[in-house]
Formats: structure tokens, C-alpha cells, sequence
């Protein structure tokens, strides 16, 4: 496999490091390699696993992007999702964060609350926000409804549905709060003790140092909350079950409705490349984008 | 922050400063706390709320925040109408085997990609940090038929085994950059002395990434609390449904009736356990995650 002639204790410690990341390998070829290739070909199948998978070449591409209706609003769903959601999430996640790195008493408790929502196992949130949202006694309609204002109809709107689902998502960022904390308790107090002096107000040094200083941290936040979008799953599924109309049929839901509900196997594998090509299309566009953004403490200017 | 009028000398010591300007700042800055700490706290404390109340105070309007009389007994009212005991168990077992493989198999792998130097290492983690790209879904049906095909439907073994083999690869990315902050010079001292690799990793290693370790637990303990999807595939049988599942149980049953103190009482036994784990392991928590490179 190398070209070039290992010395003998260079082979030694090829076999230990590789013995070492040995679970890892194995791991790779079986759980994420083979399946990767297997769903490559699937998708270039009709497979309803009764019967063997037959190669129809790219007629289930065709058919998604030419005649599957469903697929196209699918597919505008989940763009919604992942251009609103993202950074509505990044946004709150690092204002709050920005709060908190104020000195203050009680910050401990604070930072608990804002944390807390991440902790929420998926199924109890959908449950949770199902009866906040209710129409008739949830927190919020009952308030509006004493009040004698027209309720709000949430989940049960076309328009409503996916603005909805984001407030969830925005509400549960504790994970972006805690790295975001991380980055801000390293911002250099010389930086900003410097900018005070060349008479930076409070919110230029927000802008002109703070932010700077914590993009890389922005840039991960961003990356793994947009891989995360693109497979939103289970409150969908839960909470609104894709509807109304389809207004929150997302990608991972329409997928397993074909794969698990449909048995249309190779059908959603194309879909699921697709749900790749997308993911890797979006990363590349971050990273390129992120080398006019990101700022790297290390690097020289 | 808090000095932002550069102007004022005083201002260095933020609270011993009194002027009223600085006061009503101070004073608004709390207030916006509370009423954030109020907004995102609400979706739980009506949930625990709505828990304890009787039918009638469910349907108040405005409603009502601290129910009279409190209705403890809708937990186990609630609970004991769906297997509960049974879905916290499989949950338990589950996560807890889990949280083995990832600390036991990412101990191993992060050991390789970051104390050993060996050729091709790079290239090996470079492809092992991608991965973290790959969507589930392109795997989900190949794993489904495989699973399928040895027989491990309806068994944890989809959800364990593949923990054993260091698939999260963000897991790996955490250990990895803690084990690098570890000086070399304590491995280089004790592979002088005559220690192997693996006694390496036991005796010196472990005990300093302990935080780490926690972390990587604690996520995927709540990684395992939280997965709907794969118990979703992978298991039918009411018997093996871990809490994730159950809860749909529940909310078939309840639902008809809209029993909603019944459901959120479900819903609180669910969230419970993991709050109460993240109290017990709160500050190792945070510590861990700001000494694992996430700093930026």
C-alpha cells in the first residue's frame, strides 16, 4: 500500500497504530463503508426486499427530479429548514452565550436553564410542544384566548408548521451555547481592553472582536448544525408527521416513509444519495466561503 | 463588558460603581435574564405543571401555573398503564451498553490516531473525520438488510455492536484532540522504563482524560436516551421498546381521551433521568468540553 520502504521499527509502528485504531477499521468496512457502496448500487434498483433488486440504471433519479411532486416540495422543506433553522439556532445560541459570559450572579443557574431544553429526549419534546402549541388550552393559545385574540394556529397552519418546528430547534441549542461559551472565555481581555482604548464601544468590540475571535468555533457550530438539519427527523415525524399538506415533509421523513412504510428500498436509497450530495455540496460551500470569514488566532495577516 | 462607559474612571470595579446610569443597566441586564431563563424554562415547567393537575385545571383559561389540589397520584396512574418499568429497563440496558462501546472502543482508536506516530496515520484520520459527514440515511437501508440478514432484528445487537467499533467518529475527534494535549514526554518516559502501549494508555493516560471520558459518555448515554430512529428500525416488539418508543405507547392510549396530566406525566418520567444524570455530572461536563479543542 506505501510506495515507499519502511524501516523496521517504522513497520512496528504501523502495526500498532494500526492494531490500536483496529475496531475503527472494522467499524469503517462494515458499518459505513459497505453500506455506503450497497445503497449506491440499491439506488440504481427497484428493490421491495421480497424479491430480488433489479438494476433499472438511473430511472429512480429521473423519476425524483421529473415526476415526484412530493419530492420537489420535500426538497424546498428541508432547504427552508436547514437556510432559516441554521442560523436562527447559531444566532440565539451565541447571543445567549454573549449573556452569559457577562459577570453576574447566579450564573451557574442561568446557564442550566438555557442548557436544559438539549437535554429533552426528542420523543418528550414532541409530546411537550404538542400540548404548549395546542389550539384550544396550550400555554400560549389560552393566554392569547383570555385576552380575546384570535388563537395561534401553529403546527395545524401550512404557514405556521415549519416556523414552528424551528422555534423548537432554537429553543434546544445548549450544545452551540456551551462551545460558543468556550470560544468567548477565550477572547484575549488585552484584545478588547485595546479596542476600549482606541474608543470602541460596546457593541463595535461585540462586533469588531468578539465575533472575529469566535469564528472558528461560528464555523463548527455551523457545520454540524447543517448536517444535523438535513436529517431532521423525529419531532417531524412526531410532531407533525409531515403535515399539514405536506408543509413539513422533509427529507428524512419522506425517505423513511418509502424505505420502511412504501418498501420502495431502492427508491429511497436515490434519495438518500441525493440527502449526500446535498450535505458535501453545502460543507464545500461553508468551507469555501469560510476562508473570507474565519479567523484564525494562529495565523499571520 | 460591563464597562462601557470608558469615560468613567470608577468603572474599573463593576460592582462596587453606583451610579444610577450603571444601576438601571445592571438592573434591565436581570431583568432580561429572568424573562429569558422565564421563556426557556416554560415548555418544562408547563409540562411538570400540567403533570400534577386534575382535568378541570387543565381546561382553564387563563391558565393556571401551580395546580391546587396537586394530583401526584397521575404518575403512577399514568406509568403503570403502559410497561413503563419494562421500557426504563430496556433503555438502561441499551444505553448502558452503549456508553461501554463508545468509551472502550474510542479510547482505543484516539490512542492510535494521537500518541502513536505511525505512516499513514493522517490519511487514515482524515478519512475517519469525513465520515462524520455521511448522512445516516445513505446507511440506514444497507445496515437494515444486513441486520436483517444475521438475524438481529428485534435485538440490541444493531444498536451496540456498532458502538463497539468506533463508528461515531466525532466521539474519536474529542478523545483524540484531548489525548494530544497530554505532554509526550510522560509516554516517552514510561516506554523508556518498558511499557507497552496498552500499559500506557491503562496507567497514564486514563486517569488524566477521565473529564474527556465523561464527556464522551455522557453524550452518547444521551445519545442512546434520545435515538428514535433506530429503535424505530430496528425493533416491533413492544417487549424490547426502549422509552423512546414506549412514549408513543402511551400517547396512542392517551390521546382518545386527551388525558394531557397523563401524557406530560409520561413526558417528565422521560426527561427526569437525564437531568438528573447531567446534575450529577454537570461541572465535569463543562470542563471536559472546553479542554476538548472545541474552543476554536
Amino acid at each position: 500500500m506505501f510506495s515507499l520502504r519502511l524501516t523496521r521499527s517504522q513497520t512496528r509502528d504501523l502495526l500498532k497504530g494500526l492494531a490500536f485504531i483496529s475496531p475503527w477499521l472494522v467499524g469503517f468496512a462494515g458499518f459505513v463503508l459497505y453500506p455506503i457502496a450497497a445503497s449506491a448500487y440499491y439506488s440504481l434498483t427497484r428493490y421491495d426486499v421480497l424479491r430480488p433488486a433489479r438494476f433499472i440504471g438511473l430511472e429512480n433519479y429521473v423519476e425524483l427530479f421529473v415526476k415526484d411532486e412530493i419530492f420537489h416540495t420535500v426538497l424546498g422543506n428541508t432547504v427552508y429548514l436547514v437556510l432559516i433553522g441554521v442560523p436562527a439556532g447559531l444566532v440565539v445560541a451565541f447571543l445567549l452565550a454573549s449573556l452569559l459570559n457577562r459577570e453576574m450572579k447566579l450564573r451557574p443557574f442561568f446557564r442550566t436553564i438555557f442548557f436544559l431544553p438539549v437535554l429533552v429526549p426528542a420523543v418528550a419534546s414532541a409530546e411537550v410542544w404538542r400540548w404548549v402549541y395546542n389550539t384550544s388550552y396550550g400555554v400560549i393559545n389560552s393566554v392569547i384566548k383570555s385576552w380575546g385574540m384570535a388563537v395561534i394556529p401553529f403546527i395545524s397552519s401550512v404557514e405556521l408548521a415549519k416556523p414552528s418546528l424551528i422555534l423548537i430547534h432554537v429553543w434546544a441549542q445548549g450544545a452551540a451555547i456551551v462551545i460558543f461559551l468556550a470560544a468567548l472565555q477565550d477572547v484575549p481581555r488585552s484584545l478588547m481592553d485595546a479596542a476600549e482604548v482606541d474608543g470602541a464601544n460596546a457593541l463595535q468590540r461585540f462586533w469588531h472582536v468578539t465575533i472575529p475571535i469566535c469564528t472558528p468555533a461560528i464555523l463548527f457550530v455551523m457545520l454540524t448544525g447543517m448536517i444535523g438539519m438535513f436529517q431532521y427527523f423525529t419531532l417531524g415525524w412526531l410532531l407533525t408527521g409531515g403535515g399539514p399538506n405536506e408543509s413539513t415533509e422533509f427529507f428524512s421523513l419522506y425517505l423513511y416513509r418509502n424505505a420502511f412504510q412504501f418498501f420502495k428500498m431502492g427508491y429511497a436509497s436515490a434519495q438518500a444519495w441525493i440527502l449526500f450530495v446535498l450535505i458535501l455540496l453545502f460543507t464545500l460551500l461553508i468551507f469555501r466561503s469560510s476562508a473570507r470569514w474565519v479567523y484564525y488566532a494562529g495565523e499571520s495577516d | 463588558m460591563q464597562r462601557v462607559q470608558a469615560a468613567v474612571p470608577a468603572a474599573a470595579t463593576p460592582f462596587t460603581q453606583t451610579t444610577p446610569y450603571k444601576a438601571v443597566q445592571r438592573a434591565l441586564f436581570y431583568v432580561l435574564m429572568v424573562v429569558l431563563a422565564l421563556v426557556f424554562a416554560g415548555p418544562l415547567l408547563w409540562m411538570f405543571s400540567t403533570s400534577l393537575k386534575t382535568d378541570p385545571q387543565v381546561y382553564t383559561v387563563p391558565p393556571i401555573w401551580i395546580p391546587n389540589p396537586i394530583r401526584l397520584i397521575n404518575y403512577p396512574e399514568a406509568l403503570s398503564s403502559r410497561p413503563f418499568g419494562t421500557y426504563a429497563y430496556n433503555t438502561m440496558r441499551y444505553a448502558l451498553g452503549a456508553v461501554a462501546g463508545a468509551l472502550i472502543s474510542n479510547t482505543l482508536v484516539a490512542y492510535g490516531f494521537a500518541r502513536i506516530r505511525w505512516p499513514g496515520r493522517d490519511v487514515f484520520f482524515i478519512i475517519c473525520l469525513a465520515t462524520m459527514m455521511i448522512p445516516f440515511q445513505v446507511r440506514m437501508i444497507p445496515l437494515y438488510l444486513t441486520f436483517k440478514n444475521l438475524g438481529w432484528l428485534n435485538t440490541y445487537m444493531p444498536l451496540i455492536v456498532p458502538t463497539f467499533l468506533a463508528v461515531n467518529a466525532y466521539y474519536t475527534f474529542l478523545l483524540r484532540q484531548f489525548f494530544l494535549t497530554i505532554p509526550s514526554e510522560l509516554s516517552d518516559a514510561a516506554r523508556v522504563d518498558g511499557c507497552t502501549e496498552l500499559g500506557i494508555l491503562v496507567r497514564i493516560i486514563l486517569p488524566l482524560a477521565k473529564p474527556a471520558l465523561a464527556v464522551i459518555g455522557l453524550l452518547q448515554f444521551m445519545f442512546a436516551w434520545d435515538n428514535y430512529i433506530g429503535p424505530l428500525i430496528y425493533l416491533n416488539a413492544e417487549s424490547l421498546y426502549p422509552i423512546a418508543l414506549g412514549l408513543q405507547q402511551f400517547r396512542t392510549m392517551f390521546q382518545e381521551k386527551l388525558m394531557w396530566p397523563y401524557m406530560m406525566a409520561a413526558s417528565t418520567a422521560t426527561v427526569a433521568p437525564v437531568i438528573i444524570l447531567y446534575f450529577f455530572v454537570q461541572r465535569t461536563f463543562v470542563e471536559g468540553i472546553s479542554i476538548t479543542g472545541l474552543k476554536g
